[in-house]
């Protein structure tokens, strides 16, 4: 039975073809990818194991290891909120509590519409704004809960 | 040809995320459109340190000083400083609201009791321009290395300049080289570890941003003394800039002919490759990044083998900390007297700390070693916020303890912080006031390590969840005294059967606060109360009759809602069906509304 392959970019191709052969390069390889599709699909890692060669158990074992890779599609605004010390200490917990209730949605889940989810980070390496928001590439510093709806809506598509 | 104008933006990542590249852009814009282009050059710099002001701006020759700058400002400053030859003087930095005098870079006391070091060039230099990072001795301690000294010298060097490790456990610098150096082997490798996981930290992440060539350089020094030829950077994925800087400085050393074959004609080959973390605190720890160098799940392994025996791929491998290599360039192009000068007897340098929590000034900061706390949070961070009173410093981050008032006049070296219970750690710095609850934050601490645990180990494994689920009881208002007990018992545990340092100083931050503030937590197990406010659970919202106008905004805001009263008529919370949500606290103009 033929199997429908995952579309990889040309730079993608590319991207793995360089580094396939470097030795310990598993972890540069699924960046790329994640960069890519904003999470890893299953089909990427299965297709990522054809083409190195690995199996895909030992490459499922090193995503699940690491935070940073994502194995369910996040949406399409990812809320960064910062649960570093000092945003913490200034209210952080709140701020997450508070987006959760806004946009009806627990821990990783994705809002219905597929726009939003909410990513707990730690340090974003601007404490002197905490606590700190970041949505984007746009970063929201002394954020209080009552400015959340606000700050969500500008990225709410009509 | 010299500019009549510089104007130094600050390109950290605190300053960068309000608006400063914004202003960096308008600014060049305005000195096209006023036609003053070639007059003044806009530069793009490090972190300045003060990122509580930020953005900051400084203009040279006249020093001027700007802070909470705008990018409307942009227009201003152009047309008056550069074409008038005039300071904007409302953007100045100003010792506080009534005055308007001008106060000198070097006398704003976030600056005085400072010594730059490691963070020298930040917000000096263009860290983008390689140029620039030799204009101001870079890549000279290189030569001296290459040319002037023996790799035996250059350990010598490093003996003689005192200087350990910065990244925690202050390790002498020279015995680690020394040891790989003479390991048996003919490849060898240096490794950068730029991993900086305490949540609340930042310094190595300003320093590579400020100033990457001189991490660039010192690796190149290491692998000449000790015979490697190819070097690892592993830098958290989170750190966007922070990767780009790098690749760039890696990129202009390679055109100098600084890294690649036959360095600056010494024959010696050596060149430079970056990996990404995957946000995993463990793989701060040396020997689980080497794991994940390889390309593994990054879970410690038991050393001895020490990484200068068997490292990367079973080769013998120097690893340091960011700030420990950006010392040694410097040490080299100044000397081991010149940096011993600096510090302690058995503490050399400077140490940066990333300041934050409850402080007026937080920020990047650099001290000669052997300062005190006191001078850090008093002098340079300028106090507690809005008048509080000091609880805590908490260093070292989730490995680390707590610091009180009675130590604040000890002079900070590795040892003093380690018989205070807490450790140098990597440099992250929380001041905690009257309103942070130590229970509140031992919880918050165990909670990152439970997270954070590899697994492979039962004792930190299983201690971490235990004394987190303690701590949660004791928070939640079900503890009983012999908890407490408890927590000891299971952190001692832990801390003397764990693999690695992770389970090992998992337990300091509960341990220090059972024995610092061992009232707080009884008050929450005796009295179920929670002083701060922190613990959700023990917390009751009450309104002062005596305070309240009855204006009805908390009964408006009350989502429940469950605050009655008529108009003008002292307010009630019924606290059966209150969900102790704060709003009403918030919301409250007049203080009526209570914490309990
Ligand atoms: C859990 C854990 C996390 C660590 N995180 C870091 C880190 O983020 N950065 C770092 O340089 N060292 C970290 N270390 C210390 C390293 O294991 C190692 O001692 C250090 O990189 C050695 O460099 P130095 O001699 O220059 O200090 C960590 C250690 C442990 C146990
Ligand atoms: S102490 Fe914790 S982090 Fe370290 S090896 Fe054991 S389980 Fe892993
Ligand atoms: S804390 Fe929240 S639920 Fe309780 S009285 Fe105040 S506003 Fe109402
Ligand atoms: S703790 Fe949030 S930015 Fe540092
Ligand atoms: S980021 Fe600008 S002063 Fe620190």
């Amino acid at each position: 039975m033929p199997v429908q392959e995952i579309q990889f970019t040309k730079e993608l191709i590319a991207y793995i073809d360089e580094w396939k052969s470097k030795p310990g390069s598993l972890i540069m390889m699924l960046h790329r990818i994640q960069e890519e599709f904003s999470y890893i699909p299953r089909e990427a890692a299965e297709r990522l194991a054809r083409i190195v060669g690995m199996p895909l158990a030992k490459i499922y074992g090193v995503i699940t290891f690491y935070h940073y890779f994502k194995t369910t599609k996040p949406g399409k605004n990812r809320l960064a909120i910062c649960l570093g010390t000092a945003c913490y200490l200034r209210g952080g917990q709140d701020l997450i509590d508070e987006s959760e209730s806004i946009l009806n949605v627990k821990g990783e889940e994705v809002t219905d519409d597929g726009q939003f989810s909410i990513d707990a980070v730690r340090c974003l390496g601007c404490c002197g704004l905490a606590p700190v928001l970041m949505i984007g590439n746009d970063v929201y510093g002394k954020v209080t809960k009552d400015q959340l709806p606000e700050i969500i809506a500008k990225y709410r598509k009509a | 040809m010299a500019y009549k104008n510089y104007i130094l933006v600050c390109g950290g990542t605190g300053c960068e995320s309000s608006r400063g590249d914004e202003i960096f852009r308008t600014l060049i814009k305005e000195a096209e459109l006023q036609g003053v282009k070639n007059d003044v050059q806009v530069v793009k710099t490090g972190c300045f340190g003060f990122c509580e002001k930020g953005p900051i701006v400084k203009v040279l020759p006249q020093e001027s000083f700007y802070v909470e700058v705008k990018p409307e400002d942009a227009k201003e400053i152009i047309a008056e400083q550069v074409i008038k030859g005039r300071e904007v003087k409302r953007l100045l930095y100003k010792k506080d609201q009534a005055s308007s005098d001008k106060v000198k870079i070097e006398d704003i006391d976030f600056y005085q009791k400072q010594f730059r070091v490691v963070l020298r060039n930040c917000g000096v230099i263009n860290p983008e321009n390689i140029d620039e990072y030799i204009a101001r001795e870079g890549y000279t301690g290189l030569e001296r290395a290459l040319f002037k000294f023996s790799p035996d010298e250059v350990v010598e060097e490093l003996k003689k300049s005192g200087l350990r490790g910065r990244g925690g456990a202050g390790f002498p610098t020279w015995l680690k080289w020394d040891l790989t150096r003479k390991a048996p082997g003919d490849v060898k490798y240096v490794v950068c570890n730029a991993d900086e996981g305490d949540p609340g930290a930042y310094m190595n992440r300003s320093t590579i941003e400020g100033d990457p060539h001189s991490i660039v350089e010192s690796m190149i020094i290491c692998g000449r003394t000790i015979g490697a030829h190819e070097g690892y950077i592993y830098i958290r994925a989170e750190y966007p800039l922070a990767i780009e800087r790098l690749k760039i400085a890696i990129r202009q050393a390679r055109e100098y002919g600084l890294l690649g074959k036959d360095i600056l004609g010494s024959g010696y080959d050596f060149d430079l490759d970056i990996r990404l973390g995957a946000g995993a605190f463990v793989c701060g720890e040396e020997t689980a990044l080497l794991q994940s160098l390889e390309g593994k799940r990054g879970m410690p392994v038991p050393k001895p083998p020490f990484p200068a025996i068997k490292g990367l791929w079973q080769k013998p491998t120097v690893i340091n900390n960011v700030e420990t290599f950006a010392n040694i360039s410097v040490i080299m192009a100044k000397g081991a007297e010149w940096f011993a000068k600096i510090g302690t007897e058995k503490s050399k340098g400077t140490k940066t700390f990333a300041l934050t929590g409850k402080i007026n000034n937080s920020g990047l900061v650099e001290v000669p070693m052997g300062t005190t706390l006191r001078e850090i949070v008093f002098d340079i961070g300028g106090g507690i916020r809005n008048g509080k009173k000091f609880k805590g410093v908490q260093t070292g981050g989730p490995s680390g303890g707590i610091i009180t008032e009675e130590s604040l006049d000890q002079p900070i070296t590795y040892e003093s912080l380690t018989a205070l219970g807490s450790m140098m750690g990597s440099g992250g710095m929380i001041i905690m006031d009257e309103d942070d609850c130590v229970v509140d934050i031992a919880k918050f601490y165990m909670a990152f390590c439970v997270d954070e645990s590899c697994g492979k180990c039962a004792p930190c494994r299983i201690g971490t969840k235990q004394m987190h689920d303690i701590l949660e009881k004791i928070s939640n208002g079900n503890g009983v005294e012999e908890d407490l007990a408890k927590l000891e018992k299971i952190g001692k545990a832990m801390t003397k059967a764990s693999l690695c340092m992770l389970g090992g100083s998992a337990a300091n931050p509960t341990l220090s606060t059972i024995k610092h503030f061992r009232e707080d937590y009884m008050e929450h197990i005796r009295d179920h109360k929670c002083r701060a406010g922190k613990c959700k659970s023990l917390v009751v919202y009450e309104i002062d009759a005596a305070k309240c106008i009855g204006c009805g905004i908390c009964a408006r805001r009350c989502p429940v809602p469950c605050i009655t009263g008529e108009k003008k008529q002292p307010h009630v919370i019924d606290r059966a069906r209150c969900i102790k949500c704060g709003e009403c606290f918030t919301a409250c103009k007049f203080g009526a509304v209570v914490k309990k």
